[in-house]
C-alpha cells in the first residue's frame, strides 16, 4: 500500500462523482452517487486493513505543498480513522435513504451530499490547521443548501440560523489559529499537538476554539439552531448532520483543545461539566415533551453529545475511550433513528408522533428494527450505546461523582423519553386508519438499517475491535493530559486485603479461601 | 537631460495614450456604429500594454531604475502589478460594454457610444499614472485625468435620469474629495518645502507639527473618498446603482485598485515615518468599513447597489492589511486586490447575463428568485461569487481574508483583528441571501434571455479562479505580490 495516496483517492472519488452527479439526469445521479459513495466505502475498508494497530502514530501520510500559506498535508491516527470510517458508512446509506424521498434537482442534491462526503473525510485527515480549517469551514456550503433546498416548510429561518451560528463560531477559533501558527512556527498538526503554549494565552485560545467546537457539537445554550436544522433537513441530512457533523465539534476537542492546550482543557473543565450537565438533564427533559419525533431525537442527540463531552474532559482513558466510543455509537444510532423517522415519513409525510400508534402490528420488522435501535439510545447492555456511556461515565467518575450522578440522570430520562416514543408509536391500538395500512419495510430499507444494525451490536458486544485502533492514540492523549489533570472528588484508595475471608468460619480455616477470596479485596479495604 | 529610459518606462501609458487618441479619431469619423470595432481595438491596446508589463512584473524591478522623468514617475514592481490588475479590470469592462448598450435597458438612444471604449482607455492612463505617481503633482494629475473621465462614464447614458444623477452626484462629491486631497497637499507643501515623494517624507521625519498632521489628515482623507471607504463612502450606493452597469463592474474594479494602490504608496512611501499618525485613522476606517458597509447592504434590493455596499465592506478588509503597516500586511493587501477584482468583475458580469426575452437587463432580488432553475449557470456562478466574498473556504474569497488576517495577528493586533472577522459574519448574511433567493425560492421566471460567448468566457474564467482551483495561483501570486510590497518599503 506504501506510496499509493489513499486518503486524496478516497476525496477525489466523491469528488469526480459529485462533479459528474450535477450535469447527470435524476436516475443516473443516484446510480453514480451511489457507486461513488460505495467505492469510497470499500477505499474506507481497504484503509481500516492496512492501518496498523500499535504501529506508528501518523500513518498514510501525505504531503504536498500546492499552496501558499499552507499545505495539502494528509495523514490519520485511530480517532481519525474511526471517524473516517463512520462517515463513508453512513454516506451510501443516506444516498439509498434518498432514493424516492427526493424528486426535485436530485443531481444537486447527490452532488452535495457527495461534496460533503469530501469534507468531511477531509477535516478528519488534515494535518494542516489551516487544511483543516478549510475543510471544517466548507461544510456549511452543502449543508445550507441541503436544508435550504430540500428541507421543510420553515427550511430559510432554519438554514440561516445554521450558517450564522457556526460561522461565528468558527471565525474566533481562525484567529486563535492564526496566533498559534505565528507563536509556534508551524501549522503541523502533530507537531502543534506537542507544542507548550503558554498558559495565559492558552486561555484565551482554549476560549476560541471552544466557540467554535461549542456551536457544533452543540453544547448547551448554543443548542438552539440544531433542533431547527435537524427538523427543516430531509432525512438524510438530518441523518449527516447528527452522524458525522455533531462529532466534529467532539474530534475538535480531542484534536486541538485537549492536547494542545492541556492547562486551559483543565481550566475549564467545570465550564464544559456544568453546561454538559444541565444539556444532559434539561434536553432530556424537553425532549420528553416533543410531538415531532425528529425534534424529539435532535434534543437526545444534544444530551448524547453532553455524555460525549463529559468524558472528553475527565482527563482519564476510560473517559477519553468512552467519549470515542459514545460519538461513534451516537453517529450509529441517532442516524439509524432518523432513518426510522424518514421511513414512516416517506408513507405518511408527517412527523406528528401521535399521527402514528400500533405499528408494531402492520410493520413488525420496522418495529423490531425501531426497537434495537431504540434500546442502543437508551444504552442497553449488548448495544454500542451501553459500551460508551459506561466507559464515559466510568471515567467521570474518577473525577467527580457529583458530574457523574447528573449525567447518570440523563440515562434513566433518556429511557423515559425514548420508550416513551417507542410505545406512542410502535405499540397500542391502531388509531389512525392510514398510519395502520402502511407497509412494512422494503428490500431497499432492509438494506440501509441491517448493516447500521449489525454495526450496533458489534460495536456492543465486541468494542475491542474499535477500542484497538485508537487504544495508543487515547493513551498518548491521556499521557500528555497527566500533568494537567485535576485531583478528582474520588479519593481511590488501595486496600489492604484481610488476612481471612469475611464470611471465613473459625473451624472451617483453610476450606472456605477459594469462594472467598474475590471478595477480599474490596472488602478488606481500610 | 536624456528622456530616452524615461520614455522606456512609460511605455505601456504611452501606448494607451496614443491608442486613445487615435481611437478618439476614428470614433469622430466612424460615428458610434463604429463602437464595437473601437472596443476591440481599445481591449487590443491594453492587452498590448499589459504584455509590455509582464517581464518588470515578473522579475521584479526597484530602485532609481525605476524613476522617470527626474522623480516624477516611479514604475516599480508595486506600479507594474497594480497596473496589470487595472488593464484587465478595464478590459473585462469593454467586453461586457456592448451588449449591454445594446439592450433595451440602455434606454433610448441603443448602441454603444464610441466615447465609451476612449473614455476607458484614458482612465487608464490615468489610473496608471495613480499607481505610478511619486511626486504629489503626477499623483493630482492622474487621479484627476481618472476623475473627469468617471464621471463622463458615469453619465454616459444621457437620456436617462438616474444615470446623470449618478453623475452629477459623483462629480461634485469627487470635486470636494479632490479639493480636500488639495488642501492637504498645500499644506504638506507648506510645511515640508516639497511636493516630491521623497522631500515630503524628507520633511515629515521626527516630531511633526500641527500643520503637517492637518496635511497628512486632509490628504487621507481625500484618498479614502475616492476609495469609499467609511466614513467617505455616500456616494458610492447612489452613484453605483444610477451608473450604467458596465460603468459599475469597471468603477468598482480599476479605480478601486488605482485608488488603494495610491493610497498604500502615499502611506508608506511619504508617511512611512509617521506611521503611528495614521495608524489608527486607518484601523479605524477598516473597522468602520467592514461594519457599515455589511449593515448598510442589508435591507437593499438593488442588486448593484448591495454590490457597492459589498465594495465598501471589502475596502474595509483591504485597509485592515494597510492597518498592519508591514510588509506582510501590504502583500496581503495586494492579493487581496486581486481576488477582489476576480470576484467583483464576476459578479457584475453574472448580472449583465440577467437577461429578459429582449435583452431587458432586470437587477433586484425579486428578478432572481429561482435563478437556479431556469439558469442554472449563471447562478451556480453567482453562487461561487457570494460564498467567496463571505470569505466561506474553500472558495479563493477564503484566501484573501486569510491572508489580510494573518498578516494582522501576526503583527500583534489580535484584538482588532477578533473585532474585525466578528463583522465579517453581518456580512455573510446577505451574501446568502443571493443564494436563498436563487435556490431556495420559487422561480420568478424573467431572467429567460440569451447571452454571448464574451459574458460567458469571463463568467467561466472568474469563477475558475474564485474556485478552489485558484488556491493553485496562490504561490504565485504570493510571490508577485510580496515583490510588489517589498519595493514600497525600500523608502524606509
Amino acid at each position: 500500500m506504501e506510496g499509493l495516496p489513499i486518503l486524496s483517492l478516497m476525496m477525489c472519488v466523491p469528488l469526480a462523482g459529485a462533479l459528474a452527479c450535477l450535469f447527470a439526469g435524476a436516475n443516473a445521479a443516484r446510480w453514480i452517487a451511489l457507486g461513488a459513495t460505495l467505492v469510497t466505502f470499500m477505499l474506507g475498508i481497504v484503509l481500516w486493513s492496512n492501518y496498523q494497530i500499535g504501529g506508528p502514530q501518523w500513518q498514510f501520510g501525505e504531503r504536498a505543498n500546492l499552496f501558499a500559506g499552507f499545505s495539502w498535508a494528509l495523514g490519520i491516527d485511530g480517532i481519525a480513522l474511526l471517524l473516517i470510517m463512520l462517515s463513508v458508512f453512513l454516506m451510501p446509506i443516506c444516498i439509498l435513504a434518498s432514493w424516492n424521498a427526493i424528486k426535485k434537482r436530485v443531481g444537486e442534491y447527490m452532488a452535495a451530499f457527495l461534496f460533503m462526503e469530501v469534507l468531511m473525510i477531509g477535516t478528519f485527515a488534515a494535518q494542516d490547521l489551516f487544511l483543516f480549517y478549510v475543510f471544517f469551514e466548507a461544510g456549511l456550503i452543502p449543508m445550507y443548501l441541503i436544508i435550504g433546498v430540500w428541507g421543510g416548510d420553515n427550511r430559510i429561518y432554519a438554514s440561516y440560523k445554521f450558517f450564522l451560528y457556526t460561522l461565528l463560531g468558527s471565525v474566533l477559533m481562525l484567529i486563535a489559529m492564526f496566533w498559534m501558527v505565528a507563536e509556534a512556527g508551524t501549522s503541523d498538526i502533530p507537531r502543534l499537538m506537542q507544542y507548550g503554549f503558554p498558559a495565559e494565552a492558552q486561555t484565551w485560545l482554549w476560549l476560541a476554539f471552544f466557540a467554535s467546537f461549542a456551536v457544533k457539537v452543540p453544547m448547551w445554550p448554543l443548542h438552539t439552531w440544531l433542533p431547527d436544522a435537524h427538523v427543516q433537513a430531509p432525512t438524510a441530512g438530518s441523518v449527516i448532520l447528527a452522524g458525522v457533523l455533531l462529532k466534529l465539534g467532539g474530534y475538535g476537542f480531542i484534536r486541538f483543545s485537549l492536547p494542545m492546550f492541556p492547562d486551559a482543557s483543565a481550566q475549564f473543565a467545570w465550564l464544559v461539566f456544568a453546561l454538559s450537565m444541565v444539556a444532559v438533564v434539561y434536553t432530556s427533559l424537553v425532549a420528553l415533551v416533543q410531538s415531532d419525533m425528529k425534534k424529539l431525537i435532535a434534543y437526545s442527540s444534544v444530551a448524547h453529545m453532553a455524555i460525549v463531552t463529559v468524558g472528553l474532559f475527565a482527563f482519564n482513558v476510560q473517559g477519553l475511550e468512552g467519549a470515542m466510543i459514545v460519538m461513534l455509537s451516537h453517529g450509529l444510532v441517532s442516524g439509524a433513528l432518523f432513518l426510522c423517522v424518514g421511513v414512516i415519513y416517506d408513507r405518511l409525510h408527517t412527523r406528528e408522533i401521535a399521527r402514528y400508534g400500533g405499528l408494531a402490528i402492520n410493520m413488525p420488522y420496522y418495529a423490531l428494527f425501531f426497537l434495537l435501535f431504540t434500546m442502543a439510545s437508551i444504552g442497553l447492555p449488548g448495544t454500542s450505546g451501553f459500551v460508551g456511556e459506561f466507559l464515559s461515565l466510568a471515567g467521570i467518575y474518577q473525577t467527580s461523582s457529583l458530574v457523574a450522578l447528573v449525567s447518570t440522570t440523563g440515562i434513566i430520562l433518556g429511557a423515559a423519553y425514548m420508550l416513551y416514543l417507542y410505545r406512542r408509536v410502535a405499540f397500542g391500538g391502531q388509531a389512525n386508519a392510514d398510519a395502520a395500512a402502511m407497509s412494512d419495510i422494503s428490500a431497499r430499507e432492509w438494506i440501509m438499517m441491517a448493516p447500521i444494525a449489525a454495526a450496533v451490536l458489534w460495536m456492543g458486544v465486541y468494542p475491542e475491535s474499535f477500542l484497538a485502533p485508537m487504544r495508543k492514540d487515547i493513551a498518548t492523549l491521556d499521557a500528555r493530559l497527566a500533568a494537567a489533570a485535576p485531583a478528582g472528588d474520588a479519593r481511590l484508595a488501595p486496600g489492604t486485603p484481610r488476612a481471612e475471608a469475611a464470611n471465613a468460619l473459625g473451624h472451617h480455616e483453610g476450606m472456605e479461601h477459594e469462594s472467598g477470596s474475590t471478595n477480599s479485596a474490596k472488602e478488606g479495604a481500610h | 537631460m536624456d528622456f530616452v529610459p524615461s520614455f522606456a518606462l512609460i511605455l505601456p501609458e504611452l501606448v494607451l495614450s496614443f491608442a486613445g487618441l487615435m481611437l478618439l479619431l476614428l470614433a469622430a469619423w466612424g460615428g458610434d456604429g463604429a463602437g464595437r470595432k473601437i472596443a476591440i481595438a481599445a481591449a487590443t491596446a491594453l492587452f498590448v500594454a499589459g504584455i509590455l508589463i509582464v517581464p518588470g512584473l515578473h522579475a521584479g524591478t526597484d530602485g532609481p531604475a525605476t524613476l522617470a522623468f527626474g522623480g516624477l514617475i516611479k514604475v516599480d514592481s508595486f506600479a507594474l502589478f497594480a497596473k496589470a490588475l487595472i488593464y484587465l479590470a478595464a478590459i473585462g469592462a469593454l467586453i461586457v460594454a456592448p451588449a449591454f448598450f445594446a439592450s433595451p435597458s440602455a434606454g433610448t438612444e441603443r448602441g454603444m457610444r464610441a466615447e465609451y471604449p476612449v473614455l476607458i482607455l484614458f482612465s487608464s492612463v490615468g489610473m496608471g499614472l495613480m499607481v505610478s505617481a511619486n511626486d504629489f503633482m503626477t499623483l493630482y494629475l492622474g487621479l484627476e485625468l481618472t476623475s473627469l473621465t468617471s464621471y463622463v462614464l458615469a453619465a454616459i447614458l444621457r437620456r436617462d435620469t438616474r444615470s446623470g444623477e449618478a453623475g452629477l452626484k459623483y462629480f461634485v462629491l469627487g470635486a470636494l474629495a479632490s479639493g480636500i486631497l488639495l488642501y492637504g497637499m498645500s499644506l504638506l507643501y507648506g510645511f515640508t518645502g516639497g511636493t516630491g515623494f521623497a522631500a515630503v517624507r524628507a520633511g515629515l521625519t521626527g516630531e511633526m507639527g500641527t500643520g503637517a498632521l492637518f496635511g497628512v489628515i486632509f490628504v487621507l482623507s481625500g484618498l479614502a473618498f475616492k476609495i469609499s471607504a467609511v466614513p467617505f463612502h455616500m456616494w458610492t450606493p447612489d452613484v453605483y446603482e444610477g451608473a450604467p452597469t458596465p460603468v459599475t463592474a469597471f468603477f468598482s474594479t480599476a479605480p478601486k485598485v488605482a485608488a488603494v494602490g495610491l493610497t498604500a504608496r502615499v502611506a508608506f512611501e511619504v508617511f512611512g515615518a509617521q506611521i503611528a499618525a495614521w495608524q489608527q485613522i486607518v484601523m479605524f476606517m477598516a473597522l468602520a468599513s467592514i461594519i457599515f458597509g455589511a449593515l448598510g447592504a442589508i435591507g437593499q434590493e438593488n442588486l448593484k447597489r448591495l454590490l457597492a455596499y459589498s465594495s465598501i465592506n471589502n475596502i474595509g478588509f483591504i485597509l485592515l492589511g494597510l492597518a498592519v503597516a508591514k510588509v506582510e500586511g501590504a502583500a496581503a493587501m495586494l492579493v487581496y486586490l486581486f481576488i477582489y477584482v476576480a470576484m467583483s468583475l464576476g459578479s457584475f458580469v453574472a448580472l449583465l447575463m440577467l437577461r429578459g426575452e429582449d435583452g431587458t437587463l432586470y437587477e433586484t432580488f425579486a428578478d432572481i428568485r429561482g435563478l437556479s432553475v431556469t439558469r442554472p449557470g449563471i447562478a451556480w456562478a453567482l453562487l461561487l461569487f457570494m460564498f467567496s466574498l463571505a470569505g466561506i473556504p474553500p472558495l479563493l474569497g477564503f484566501y484573501s481574508k486569510f491572508v489580510v488576517f494573518q498578516a494582522t495577528i501576526e503583527a500583534g493586533l489580535v484584538a482588532f483583528g477578533a473585532i474585525a472577522i466578528a463583522a465579517s459574519v453581518i456580512g455573510a448574511f446577505y451574501y446568502i441571501k443571493f443564494v436563498k433567493v436563487m435556490f431556495f425560492d420559487e422561480p420568478a421566471g424573467v431572467v429567460t434571455g440569451k447571452s454571448g460567448a464574451g459574458h460567458w468566457a469571463l463568467l467561466g474564467l472568474t469563477a475558475l479562479i474564485v474556485s478552489p482551483l485558484g488556491y493553485l495561483l496562490t504561490p504565485s501570486l504570493t510571490d508577485l505580490a510580496g515583490k510588489a510590497a517589498a519595493s514600497l518599503f525600500l523608502a524606509a
